[in-house]
């Protein structure tokens, strides 16, 4: 599983992965720069080329996200944003954990452990600190030392060494970080962008099936998106790894980074209303 | 038990080894000691209860064991509950419980042992010792049992039973045999060497505890053990194999048990007293560190780990606090030392004074396994070693409650079916028995939540608004019809207002209806027009957000 050469080089320029066509590698000599900000910059490079040596990991990812996104699938030592959905959130758990992963969830004391495990999740391997207090950095450090992938609020009040010393630890454990809102210096932020529920009337029914469009931003800076529905985001049951299902659609969407919207689009008519 | 003292055969020399299986090694002279009601007495022992209480015990509904008092009252052993209590109006009624006659009879043992070496401990209430040295250094039989008795008088254990004989079966039978006794004899029936075979003569075979071989007798026209041992060795070999051959032996008085010495188990707990008490967490857990390390060495000295313990922590004020605690894999000494701290800090991590100084920690291990079983593999043991690390560091930060698994139990309202249990409680993958309260997930529970779990259940109840297109607010009157459709609404207090998209309602709840905790509530699906979804509840006119489906 070789990525081709271009997706490295993009990815080398993960601490502004909005701004990344701008921030030439060889930028880092700046003139004008403080010593400071040339250090951030060289702690970047370095950085990147520690990704750039990561990126064949992957751990297992349910097919519908590993169609969007960036690499095929969730990276150790990657960190992902999810903008607005907690089920996107639980869909990123769920191919890891099916496999028999431990998972966290840091600082969510309303994450509803049964949609989790719903979603697949096993439970027995889901630890859950509700309310890690002023404690966060040191028991997020602690949990991606032990666990395959952290699940938490987008932490605000994180300095850049902070940040960078977080992602330096995720890289050198091979854990995933998922954060529930915005966090700029995650790889890749992944967001609903439009939603629509079936099954619900007037006053009749229930809530049975969602659709929805998911995005996924790449290091490129465009966004990738796909349209699935609720149920596709379920982990396998336990035993039977997606990893085999995985890889072929990773490759393939490597090689035509935004093909996979229209592939997949027969799912359902584009029909949805607009997010807000 | 004997049902009376049955009447002996007037010569004894009839059955001195005239009748003795050919080349058995002699039989051991024993004696056995036993407490009549164990059950009871530890009981009373246990509860600090005066010794005349009417007291059973109840196992399964029955009466198990009672005490004399409530004997008199009439109450028997297999009497259903209601019935003894009936029939014996004070009746003290307590579970039974096994492990508590073990707990209890160790004492008794250690005193017998500080006073004469090797003993076996039958069963609760029964054990034996080999009497040939203690009775040459005391000068006589006699004189051993009465130092016995003196014994275990001092600690307060007076109605004791002893019969010495050949063979710890016919001490047994001697032992019991001292209820037929007056009250004001010594309770100690002593044998003569060679007198077992005679002694046991008149016995009926249920003794021997083998009702197939004892129904087979019967019919055979052999009444009492002595019947029996007359009998040739070899024919009841040959005829009743190796059970029937173990049984006349007993029969014959040549008991072919010997009294196996148990050793003293070492003393595995540690305690630890504190002079001036001691009024800070943190310097407690400074002064306990130490014996923490010598008991997890302790430990591990025998080749044994502690999966389980239990702390006891006495006051300076006289309170006691008491918990078990359980590891997922086994204690080392800082996670002892974190237990004690944890037990007196509760749940919360803060750092505060106790209200009363630390006089004493007493730490027992409850459950002790191999460490055989425990050891490291040479590749190292999989991941969840390293888990079990990381957590207990995360733990340490936050406190024992901070860390948690969680278990999905039954319930209508979603915060009810989620159970949250500390990581280390109920080790992972095993059935986790004590927290999983009874409310089981797989009853039906009418009016729970059909279609997909909501992905975001609020911890704590979030205020929402409905209104409806003119503004009101909506609500469902008593006979459960709303009072109009919904046409905007907000979940939470921050929020926008939202226009319905699609909605369903009112599903209703009526929790426990008997009960006044109980609760009434209507619960609403919204589909807002951006897609995303809500559960909202009705109760008592204010609208709540129950879940969203983002």
């Amino acid at each position: 599983m070789t990525p081709p050469a271009a997706g490295r080089s993009l990815e080398g320029d993960e601490p502004s992965p909005d701004s990344g066509d701008a921030h030439h590698p060889g930028s880092t000599a700046r003139r004008g720069a403080s010593a400071a900000e040339i250090t951030l910059d060289l702690q970047a490079r370095i950085n990147g080329m520690q990704a750039s040596r990561l990126d064949s990991r992957r751990l297992p990812t349910v097919p519908a996200l590993a169609r969007i996104l960036p690499g095929g699938g969730l990276q150790s030592g990657g960190s992902y944003a999810v903008r607005n959905s907690t089920f996107l959130a639980m869909a990123m758990l769920a191919g890891p954990s099916a496999t028999g992963a431990w998972c966290s969830v840091v600082g969510m004391p309303d994450f509803s452990v049964e949609a989790a495990q719903a979603f697949g999740i096993n439970l027995e391997r889901l630890i859950l600190v509700p309310d890690p207090g002023a404690q966060w950095l040191p028991v997020t450090a602690a949990l991606v030392d032990v666990v395959s992938i952290v699940l938490t609020r987008s932490p605000d009040h994180l300095t850049p060494t902070e940040e960078a010393r977080l992602k330096a630890r995720l890289r050198q454990r091979g854990a995933a970080l998922i954060t529930l809102g915005a966090w700029k210096p995650s790889d890749s932020t992944i967001g609903v962008a439009e939603s629509a529920w079936e099954g619900l009337g007037s006053g009749t029914g229930h809530l049975r099936a969602r659709s929805m469009k998911i995005t996924a931003t790449q290091p490129s800076g465009r966004l990738r998106h796909a349209y699935v529905q609720l149920t596709d985001l379920h982990g396998a049951p336990a035993g039977t790894a997606s990893q085999g299902a995985v890889l072929p659609q990773g490759s393939q969407d490597d090689g035509r980074p935004d093909a996979s919207g229209p592939a997949a689009g027969t799912l359902f008519e584009p029909r949805l209303l607009k997010s807000s | 038990m004997t049902s009376g003292l049955p009447a002996r055969p007037t010569d004894p020399a009839r059955f001195t080894g005239s009748t003795q299986p050919s080349g058995a090694a002699p039989a051991t002279r024993t004696m056995v000691l036993w407490c009549p009601d164990w059950p009871i007495t530890a009981a009373l022992r246990e509860h600090a209860l005066p010794a005349d209480a009417a007291l059973v015990l109840v196992d399964r509904g029955e009466v198990f064991a009672c005490s004399p008092a409530a004997r008199q009252d009439g109450v028997k052993r297999g009497l259903r509950i209601r019935e003894a209590q009936a029939r014996s109006t004070g009746l003290v009624s307590l579970p039974y419980d096994p492990s508590l006659d073990e707990r209890t009879f160790e004492p008794v043992i250690v005193a017998v042992e500080a006073i004469l070496p090797g003993v076996q401990a039958l069963r609760p209430g029964l054990c034996a010792i080999r009497i040939k040295g203690p009775s040459r250094y005391y000068g006589s039989e006699r004189n051993a049992a009465d130092v016995v008795f003196q014994a275990l008088a001092a600690i307060g254990l007076t109605d004791v039973r002893i019969g010495i004989a050949d063979g710890p079966f016919a001490a047994e039978q001697a032992a019991r045999a001292t209820d037929e006794l007056d009250d004001d004899v010594e309770q100690l029936v002593i044998i003569p060497p060679g007198g077992s075979a005679w002694f046991l003569a008149s016995y009926p075979l249920e003794v021997l505890g083998q009702p197939r071989l004892t129904v087979l007798l019967k019919r055979l026209g052999i009444r009492s053990l002595g019947d029996f041992a007359a009998l040739k060795a070899s024919d009841v070999r040959n005829r009743f194999g190796i059970e029937g051959a173990i049984a006349h032996r007993q029969a014959s008085g040549v008991d072919h048990r010997r009294v196996v010495a148990r050793t003293p188990p070492p003393h595995l707990d540690t305690l630890a007293d504190f002079e001036p008490p001691l009024a800070r967490i943190d310097q407690l857990a400074f002064a306990f560190r130490t014996r923490a390390g010598e008991f997890v060495d302790t430990l591990r000295e025998a080749g044994l780990v502690c999966t389980a313990l239990h702390v006891t922590l006495h006051t300076e004020s006289g309170e006691t606090s008491e918990r078990r605690w359980q590891h997922p894999r086994w204690f080392d000494a800082d996670d002892v030392v974190d237990r004690v701290r944890w037990q007196l800090q509760g749940t919360n991590a803060t750092d505060h004074g106790l209200t009363s100084g630390i006089t004493r920690v007493h730490v027992v291990p409850a459950i002790v396994e191999d460490l055989g079983d425990h050891a490291d593999g040479l590749w190292g043991t999989g991941p969840d070693e390293g888990i079990h690390h990381g957590l207990a560091r995360v733990q340490s930060m936050l406190g024992h409650g901070a860390v948690l698994t969680a278990v999905i139990a039954g319930g209508r309202l979603l915060a009810d079916r989620r159970v949250y249990i500390p990581w280390g409680d109920a080790p992972a993958g095993r059935q986790p028995s004590a927290k999983v309260p009874a409310r089981d997930r797989h009853q039906p529970w009418p009016g729970r939540l059909p279609g997909p779990a909501p992905a975001t259940v609020y911890a704590a109840p979030v205020p929402a608004a409905v209104v409806d297109s003119r503004g009101n607010p909506v609500d469902v009157d008593s006979r459960g019809l709303l009072s109009a459709d919904p046409a905007f609404f907000s979940a939470g207090p921050d929020d926008g207002r939202r226009p319905v998209h699609s909605w369903a309602g009112p599903w209703p709840i009526n929790e426990r209806w008997w009960d006044p905790k109980g609760r009434v509530l209507n619960r609403f699906q919204l589909v807002d027009r951006s897609g995303s979804a809500w559960l909202l509840l009705l109760e008592d006119h204010a609208w709540w957000v129950e879940a969203g489906y983002d």
